[in-house]
């Protein structure tokens, strides 16, 4: 009630500070809070309030706040972000949960531009990932290379291979391009456990990130305070998803934004017009194994060593499953899907062996509830600004 | 422009047959198109109108014969080419993006004009900005010729028009292009009389704006053919039995035969 009177300005930028304060209060308490029971009290009032954001205009407020005052939101994020990382700073395990929410994440916004922009499903997400991190690895290993050539490196690598698996399907219709997209996913854990070059079922063992002097292996220390060296991934890892946030952002938002939806939806009519179909299709599919690819690239050296058991078929399905909940197209909704995939089965125990029904569970709810997902997609608006 | 390719006929389809399995849709048609003209293209169904813009726009390639766009022969052209040398179409069933805002819709008719490039399209934002506004003013501008009102809804979704709109829509998404010529697939399906006739006076109204631009259309609704057209040309079995001015059509032996069977 006493948001949704607060017209203009001040409501909106008071709805993303509550919004914003909201996500971060809910990943400190989810990841701090140990007792089970207390844990499940604690998921229950997120998702009351969760539930009761959207009825108070909030989320409403929130959105139309990116919209008129993107900066000031994108500042709202970053303080939110650094107090994250603040309160979090000497817990190990709750940053790596943060970089590995934010590294799915990111590979669900490629699979967003994919299959929420540009229609074409993508079963594969894990295998682009593992693709990025298995090139970083490699590099690291055979070459002196910059890490940061070989987190681009990772990304190119990752976008290369899936445009030459996309190219000759690009010319049909139908889902020709998703049964590749399957049956590459499946084949790529065979692949790696098969090849004694990069290591077999036992996997690689890859450096850390080193970036001008900056080791990020050690333990990062800002003036008197000391952070666990897994701040320095999320740092970065934070870095890059925002970077492709605003990406995925600039596309949705720009005359290739129109030209991808419409290859989803109507082909044919909008060929008539002159839009190349398969032009726009491998655009699409490439920026999204890039993201995936330099987000593999980066997970590789954090966790300093990979395995093909990381980048199975069922972990392309979860990233799918994420999209999915999160509702197809919606960039935001798609980081709360991942937070919510991601961080239930790890913290709460009793649900770990259940979780593959669990999530069942979840979609076929959702779908009944919210067809769109958690956040739908809105129409696009282009702000004529004077 | 030279004098000569003035008065070329800006679209001659020459012995353009189509098969379907052991189904022959087009059977040697020969059309020729003028400069300027509304064909009209009449048939019962089934007779291959269709098939004729399916073919003329790349979606079904033809089994013979040949296609002259300008001068052009654009037979063997993918649909996104023959766009590019000046062709529009509108289609029989709505073929709009309706989750889509109608803005979107009609950007769409505007594909070769705008720019796709990258570096424009993701760091150039305020040339973006700029384009965007004036495309919606233009936008605003097409749309306000056929209804008012629909110039106000330019960012709500197509599928909360109604009927007559999304065919205004459609229409105008093939005229933003600013094509050379016009090909409207049963502009009056789905609508009432009065609605038809306000929706062609309106076609009518900015063809004259657009400097007599050249429309070929297929409609079953007699009324409007006779209005409209300047010539027409009937269609049956894939095969042209009868062509000139619709009153000279409609007297015709052959065409009475095709419409109503043999007495």
């Amino acid at each position: 009630m006493t948001v949704t009177s607060m017209k203009g300005t001040a409501g909106q930028i008071v709805s993303s500070i509550l919004v914003t304060a909201l996500l971060v209060g809910s990943l400190v308490a989810v990841l701090e809070i140990e007792d089970q029971r207390a844990l499940g009290i604690c998921v229950a009032i997120i998702a009351g309030l969760s539930f009761l954001a959207p009825k108070l205009g909030i989320l409403r407020g929130a959105e139309q706040a990116g919209a008129h005052h993107p900066w000031a939101v994108r500042l709202i994020i970053l303080i939110g972000f650094c107090s994250l990382v603040l309160i979090l700073k000497d817990n190990n395990f709750a940053l790596l949960m943060i970089a590995t929410i934010l590294i799915y994440a990111t590979v669900c916004l490629g699979i967003t531009i994919q299959t929420g922009y540009a229609g074409l499903f993508n079963f594969a997400g894990a295998a682009f990932l593992g693709t990025g991190g298995y090139t970083a690895a490699m590099l690291a290993n055979a070459t002196w290379l910059p890490d940061i050539v070989t987190i681009l490196l990772g990304g190119v690598i990752a976008a290369a291979l899936g445009t030459v698996l996309i190219l000759p399907v690009l010319r049909t219709r139908g889902h020709y391009a998703a049964l590749t997209t399957l049956a590459f996913g499946v084949l790529f854990n065979g692949f790696l456990e098969a090849n004694e070059m990069l290591g077999g079922p036992q996997g690689l063992k890859v450096p850390g990130i080193q970036i001008f002097g900056w080791d990020f292996s050690n333990d990062l220390v800002i003036g008197s305070l000391s952070f666990s060296f897994y701040a320095n991934y999320v740092l970065l890892i934070g870095a890059i998803f925002a970077l492709f946030m605003i990406f995925t952002r600039f596309i949705e938002r720009s005359w290739i934004g129109i030209w991808l939806d419409a290859v989803r939806l109507d082909e044919i009519a909008v060929s008539v017009f002159g839009l190349r179909i398969s032009v726009w299709k491998s655009f699409a599919f490439t920026a999204g194994n890039f993201l995936a690819g330099v987000m593999g690239a980066v997970y590789a050296k954090m966790t300093e060593f990979i395995a093909p058991a990381n980048f199975t078929f069922g972990d392309s399905l979860l990233l799918v499953a994420i999209v999915l909940l999160g509702g197809i197209g919606n960039r935001w909704g798609v980081l709360v899907a991942t937070m919510i995939v991601i961080l239930l089965p790890e913290k709460l125990q009793f649900i770990q062996e259940y979780r593959l029904l669990l999530f069942a569970c979840i979609i076929i709810l959702l779908l009944m509830v919210r067809p769109a997902g958690l956040l739908a997609r809105r129409v696009r608006v282009f702000e004529e600004r004077h | 422009m030279s004098a000569g390719s003035k008065n070329e006929s800006p679209l001659i389809a020459s012995g353009l047959s189509v098969k379907f399995g052991g189904l022959l849709a087009l059977n040697e048609l020969s059309i020729e198109v003028r400069r300027g003209e509304v064909l009209g293209l009449i048939g019962p169904n089934g007779s291959g109108k269709t098939t004729f813009f399916n073919v003329i726009s790349g979606i079904y390639a033809a089994s013979a014969g040949q296609v002259l766009l300008d001068g052009r022969d654009i037979t063997t052209l993918r649909p996104h080419q023959i766009a590019a040398h000046g062709l529009a179409r509108t289609f029989q069933r709505s073929r709009l993006c309706l989750s889509l805002s109608v803005f979107d819709n009609l950007m769409l008719g505007a594909v070769r004009r705008l720019n796709s490039g990258l570096w424009y399209n993701l760091v150039r934002r305020d040339r973006l900005a700029a384009d965007v506004r004036s495309a919606a003013k233009e936008a605003r501008d097409l749309l306000a010729i056929f209804n008012p009102d629909l110039a106000g809804k330019l960012w709500q979704p197509a599928i909360s028009l109604g009927m007559i709109d999304r065919r205004r829509l459609e229409i105008c998404r093939a005229l933003i292009g600013r094509p050379k010529i016009v090909l409207l697939d049963e502009p009056s399906a789905g609508m009432t009389h009065d609605e038809t006739n306000q929706l062609m006076n309106e076609i009518l109204e900015v063809r004259r704006n657009l400097g007599n631009l050249t429309v070929v259309m297929v409609e079953h609704e007699m009324g409007l053919i006779e209005r409209a057209t300047d010539r027409c040309v009937v269609l049956n079995y894939g095969k042209k039995i009868c062509e000139g001015k619709y009153a000279d059509v409609a007297a015709d032996p052959l065409v009475r035969e095709a419409y109503l069977g043999k007495s």
